[in-house]
C-alpha cells in the first residue's frame, strides 16, 4: 500500500507549523480567556482526523475550518462536556502572556458572524477568499464582500470610540 | 481606505502569537488531552547517551523505537508515521521509565530492561530473532548461528544477522551481544564502535 507524501508527516510538524496562527485565530474568534481550550479542542479533532486527510489538502484551511466550528460550539456554550479535571498541575489552560487589543476584539464581536468570520479568516489566517467561503459555507464572492463589509463596520464601531 | 488599512494593521498586531507557548504547557496540554481520548498514536523524545542523542518512539503497547544518533531521526520519524501512525507528538509522556532504565543502564547501574515494547516493526522470522534475543543476558554474547538455531531455523544465519542489523529496538533488545563465530564483534545499527564499547561495558567486573 503506497502512502501519500503529506501523511508521512508527523502531526507534531503540523502543530509546530500552524500552532501560533491557530492561536490568533481562536483568541480573534473567542477571547483571549477560552483561546486555550478552543486551541486544544481544535489541535485534538485534528490530530483524530488526521490520518483520513485528503492528499494535497491546504493544512491551513482545513485547521481554521475546525477552530471555526470548535468556536461557534464554544460561544454557543453547548455541544462540550466539560473536561474533568486533570490531576497535573502542568496542564491548566495557561495564560497567554502578552496582552489582546481588547476594543478591537469588542468591535470583532459586534459584528455580524459571516462578517467576523471572513475578516479574522482573511487577515489572520490568511486564507484565500475561495478558502473562506469554504468555511463559511457560502462562496469567494460572498466571503470578499463579507470581508470589505467587516472592516467597513469595523472602522464604524472603532471611530465611535465605544464599539 | 487608508483607515481600512490602519484597521487590518491593528487586527495583526492586536492578535499577535510572538510569545506563543514559551513554555510548552499547551503542548503538553494537548499531549494529555489526546492519550486520555485515545487519538494519541505515538509519543517520541530524544535522551542523551554516551553515543550521542537517541530517539524514543513508544505506542500504547510500549517501546515500539529506539535510534541511535547515526540513523537520520527525522527519517525514522517519518518512516514510524508512515509505517505505525501520523497521529505521533513529541513529548515525554510513555517514555519516562525507558528514559530513565536507559540512563541507570549506561551508568552500569542495570542489567535488564523491565518496560513493555511493542515488536510491530519487525514480522515473521526477524521477530522470533528479536524474542529469543531478549532471552541473552547482560554480559553473554552468543553466535549469530546460535542465534538462527534458537529462533527455529538453524541455516538461516544471514537472516539472524539482518534481524540484528534491523532491530527496531537496539540497547532495549540486546543485539549488541551476537557477534561473529569468531569472536569479533560484527555489524550493528548504531556503528561497531558502540557495540564493542557496549560489549566491554558489560564484560567489566
Amino acid at each position: 500500500m503506497t502512502v501519500p507524501r503529506h501523511r508521512a508527516r508527523p502531526f507534531e510538524e503540523i502543530v509546530a507549523e500552524h500552532g501560533a496562527l491557530v492561536m490568533r485565530v481562536c483568541r480573534a474568534l473567542v477571547g483571549r480567556v477560552d483561546a486555550g481550550d478552543a486551541w486544544s479542542e481544535t489541535f485534538l479533532s485534528a490530530l483524530q482526523a488526521y490520518p483520513r486527510l485528503p492528499a494535497g489538502s491546504n493544512v491551513r484551511g482545513w485547521l481554521v475550518t475546525i477552530a471555526h466550528r470548535k468556536a461557534i460550539d464554544q460561544l454557543r456554550g453547548a455541544a462540550r462536556r466539560p473536561e474533568p479535571a486533570l490531576e497535573l498541575p502542568e496542564s491548566a489552560v495557561p495564560e497567554p502572556p502578552d496582552r489582546d487589543d481588547d476594543e478591537l476584539r469588542a468591535a470583532l464581536d459586534a459584528l455580524p458572524p459571516k462578517q467576523r468570520g471572513a475578516v479574522i479568516h482573511r487577515y489572520l489566517a490568511d486564507l484565500s477568499y475561495a478558502e473562506i467561503g469554504k468555511v463559511l459555507g457560502s462562496n469567494a464572492t460572498a466571503a470578499r464582500r463579507s470581508a470589505a463589509d467587516g472592516i467597513a463596520n469595523l472602522r464604524k464601531l472603532l471611530s465611535k470610540g465605544t464599539p | 481606505m487608508t483607515a481600512d488599512k490602519q484597521i487590518v494593521q491593528r487586527l495583526a498586531r492586536g492578535f499577535s502569537s510572538a510569545a506563543f507557548d514559551a513554555d510548552g504547557a499547551l503542548r503538553r496540554r494537548l499531549a494529555t488531552l489526546a492519550e486520555r481520548r485515545g487519538v494519541l498514536d505515538l509519543t517520541y523524545r530524544t535522551v542523551d547517551s554516551p553515543f550521542g542523542p537517541l530517539l524514543l518512539a513508544a505506542t500504547p503497547k510500549g517501546v515500539v523505537r529506539v535510534a541511535f544518533s547515526g540513523e537520520d531521526h527525522d527519517a525514522v520519524l517519518s518512516s514510524l508515521a508512515s509505517e505505525v501512525s501520523p497521529r505521533m507528538l513529541h513529548t515525554p509522556r510513555r517514555l519516562d521509565e525507558i528514559s530513565r532504565q536507559l540512563e541507570e543502564y549506561f551508568a552500569r547501574k542495570r542489567r535488564a530492561f523491565t518496560v513493555r515494547m511493542d515488536l510491530q516493526l519487525a514480522h515473521g522470522f526477524r521477530r522470533s530473532v528479536l524474542l529469543h534475543l531478549r532471552d541473552i543476558p547482560y554480559g553473554k554474547t552468543e553466535s549469530y548461528r546460535a542465534v538462527a538455531k534458537a529462533a527455529g531455523n538453524p541455516f538461516a544465519v544471514r537472516a539472524a544477522a539482518s534481524a540484528c542489523s534491523h532491530n527496531p529496538l537496539p540497547l532495549v533488545v540486546p543485539c549488541h551481544r551476537v557477534v561473529r563465530s569468531d569472536g569479533t564483534p560484527g555489524e550493528y545499527r548504531g556503528g561497531p564502535e558502540a557495540k564493542r564499547v557496549l560489549l566491554a561495558m558489560e564484560a567489566a567486573k
